[in-house]
């Protein structure tokens, strides 16, 4: 356990130094929320007053979805750094040394919900300059940070999961493609759920993404607590669920090399 | 202790069907420097993978720093250091971290780790790019560090898969002293996969020549040139090395022809007295003879012999190793 919990630590340090020596990769994903809070803010302004809506504000309604929306795309790249680390012979050089294995996982989902934190701190503020008001003060923020976090974490799992079975940049490139816009769209995260087609409303019910989206947008409101600790216990399943998926790849990995 | 690495049939078939190792055995004994030659694709980074524990054989037992691959792999990682083919250092951190981060997952004591990170530094002459980030590196540069990162545990047993492949001379030169003085200081075994025969000549104690998943020789490096008899006699012949190696084979005292690309190589009891009979069976037959060289057996024709290729390593000593 010892072992497990520094081996996570140095991977972890390792991890985020990565991270912060390509502030470029920082900048594309918060430039794209960015764009989302400042663009659908203006243009779907007045989607608001449709009958139904039920939401005074859209900024105020748009900025907790764009804060998950980012968390999914941000996590789901996770399994390009291992792709790169195959690649280099990195997860090699580790291999052979009497590393925690699970700390080679670990180290990964913790830095991919490290990062969606501070982004959705960054969105948040951001939101907040744009009007968006969080009624549910301290706590609703650190909810949010929470439910982002802990679908970024399980995001990622999958991500690298995926990425030790494929071991290809272009088939992790497709799937994200394929999966990251549905998963999107059938929630919340830009329509009110009583606007949308039932079977839409079905599908986004089953949906990690909708979970967040609609726990966050409560925490952002104070109200429901209730529903957002179910949503962030749904959430927690979800993510050892996943974690648990990319431990077998990872398993299936070693024995297929 | 008795052997450093013992193995015993190793074979290997990857999940594509392809058959790496069929039947590998070896012994090395502690502080030896061991050498695998091979051609391309012979199995010689197999080999080193399942010792390093880094992929399991389907068949066969093998042993290192006296813990079994499979039954105690974690005993093996604590006492081995690899560098292997594909470099495996992190391209975003800076040669200290590096070190640092592999001194840790190696289980160095905390307390130890800075002093000898900076000793490793300045062996492998990194001192001065030590905390930039290694993705400035040069490939020679980045091939040190990755020594030094084998190195970082005091290993009884290290790996060097194609070591020097892309150094320049002087800091190949440099590796083979430390080497052979990490040998006699730490009593430290080395088994090496290389492409260069001077290296192997120069270096290993004894060394094992492999193809298509067997070893087919091993030995000193003198008693292997010494198994082989007779001169070697290289005929530059153009285009019709096979047809000269088929013609000069059933001459008196030739023990063996080989046609290798523009060359037939002929090894022959007195090379010097047989010669002249070579070269005018060949003119009559109406082959030119552009030159002709006469050699004692070198490590070259040993590898030859066992192998029937000339050794592709030495002409693209700057080309990248297929990986
Ligand atoms: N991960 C793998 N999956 C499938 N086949 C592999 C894998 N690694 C190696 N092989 C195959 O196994 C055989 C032996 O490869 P190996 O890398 O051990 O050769 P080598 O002697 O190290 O060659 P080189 O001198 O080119 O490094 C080759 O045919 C190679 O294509
Ligand atoms: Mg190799």
């Amino acid at each position: 356990m010892k072992a497990f919990l520094s081996d996570t630590w140095f991977i972890l340090l390792r991890h985020l130094r990565t991270t912060v020596r390509i502030p470029i990769w920082i900048a594309i994903t918060l430039i794209q929320p960015v764009i989302w809070l400042t663009i659908y803010g203006q243009l779907f302004r007045r989607v608001v007053e449709i009958p139904g809506f039920g939401s005074a504000s859209y900024i105020q309604f748009l900025t907790p979805g764009v804060v998950i929306m980012t968390a999914l795309f941000g996590s789901a790249w996770s399994g390009m750094g291992i792709i790169e680390d195959l690649t280099d012979g990195v997860m090699d050089r580790m291999l052979a040394t009497p590393v925690h294995r699970a700390a080679l996982m670990s180290a990964r989902v913790l830095h991919a919900a490290i990062t969606v934190a501070v982004q959705s701190v960054i969105i948040l503020l951001f939101g907040m300059l744009l009007g968006a008001r969080i009624a549910g003060g301290l706590p609703g923020f650190l909810a949010i940070l929470s439910l982002g976090s802990l679908l970024g974490a399980g995001m990622s799992a999958l991500s690298n999961g995926l990425a030790l079975i494929t071991r290809r940049e272009e088939t992790l490139i497709a799937v994200i493609n394929f999966f990251g816009l549905p998963l999107t769209f059938l929630s919340t995260a830009f329509m009110a759920s009583d606007l949308m087609p039932g079977w839409i409303r079905a599908l986004a019910r089953a949906n990690p993404v909708n979970w967040a989206v609609v726990a966050s947008r409560d925490a952002m409101l104070g109200q429901d607590w209730l529903g957002v600790a179910k949503a962030a216990a749904m959430l927690l399943g979800f993510m050892l669920v996943s974690v648990w998926i990319s431990t077998q790849a990872f398993r299936a990995y070693r024995r297929a090399s | 202790m008795d052997a450093a690495i013992a193995c015993e049939g190793l074979e290997k078939t990857y999940k594509n069907g392809v058959k790496a190792l069929e039947g590998v055995s070896f012994k090395v004994r502690p502080g030896e420097i061991f050498g695998l030659l091979g051609p391309n694709g012979a199995g010689k980074s197999t080999t080193v993978r399942i010792l390093a524990t880094l992929t399991r054989p389907d068949g066969g037992t093998a042993s290192v720093a006296g813990c079994d691959v499979i039954g105690n792999p974690a005993g093996v990682r604590l006492r081995i250091g690899l560098v292997a083919q594909a470099s495996g250092v992190d391209k975003w951190a800076t040669g200290r971290e590096n070190l640092t981060l592999q001194a840790h997952l190696m289980r160095v004591p905390a307390g130890e780790i800075p002093s000898r990170v900076k000793t490793l530094l300045q062996w492998v002459d990194l001192t001065g790019p030590a905390d930039r980030i290694v993705k400035t590196y040069s490939g020679g540069m980045k091939r040190r560090l990755d020594l030094a990162m084998g190195l970082v545990n005091e290993p009884t047993v290290l790996f060097l898969d194609e070591p020097t492949t892309g150094l320049d001379p002087e800091t190949r030169a440099a590796l083979w002293r430390d080497l052979k003085r990490l040998r006699q200081e730490r009593n430290l075994t080395v088994l090496l996969t290389t492409h260069y025969l001077e290296e192997a000549d120069h270096l290993c104690d004894r060394l094992a020549i492999v193809d298509h998943g067997k070893v087919v020789v091993e030995g000193t490096p003198a008693e292997l040139k010494a198994r082989i008899s007779g001169d070697t006699v290289t005929l530059e012949v153009g285009g019709e090395s096979a047809r000269a190696a088929a013609l000069l084979k059933p001459l008196p005292g030739v023990l063996e022809t080989i046609a290798d690309g523009s060359r037939a190589i002929v090894r022959a009891d007195r090379g010097a007295s047989a010669m002249p009979l070579l070269i005018t069976t060949l003119e009559r037959a109406g082959i030119t003879v552009s030159s002709s060289t006469l050699s004692r057996p070198t490590l070259d024709d040993v590898y030859l012999h066992h192998t029937g290729r000339r050794f592709q390593g030495e002409g693209e000593a700057g080309s990248e190793p297929a990986a």
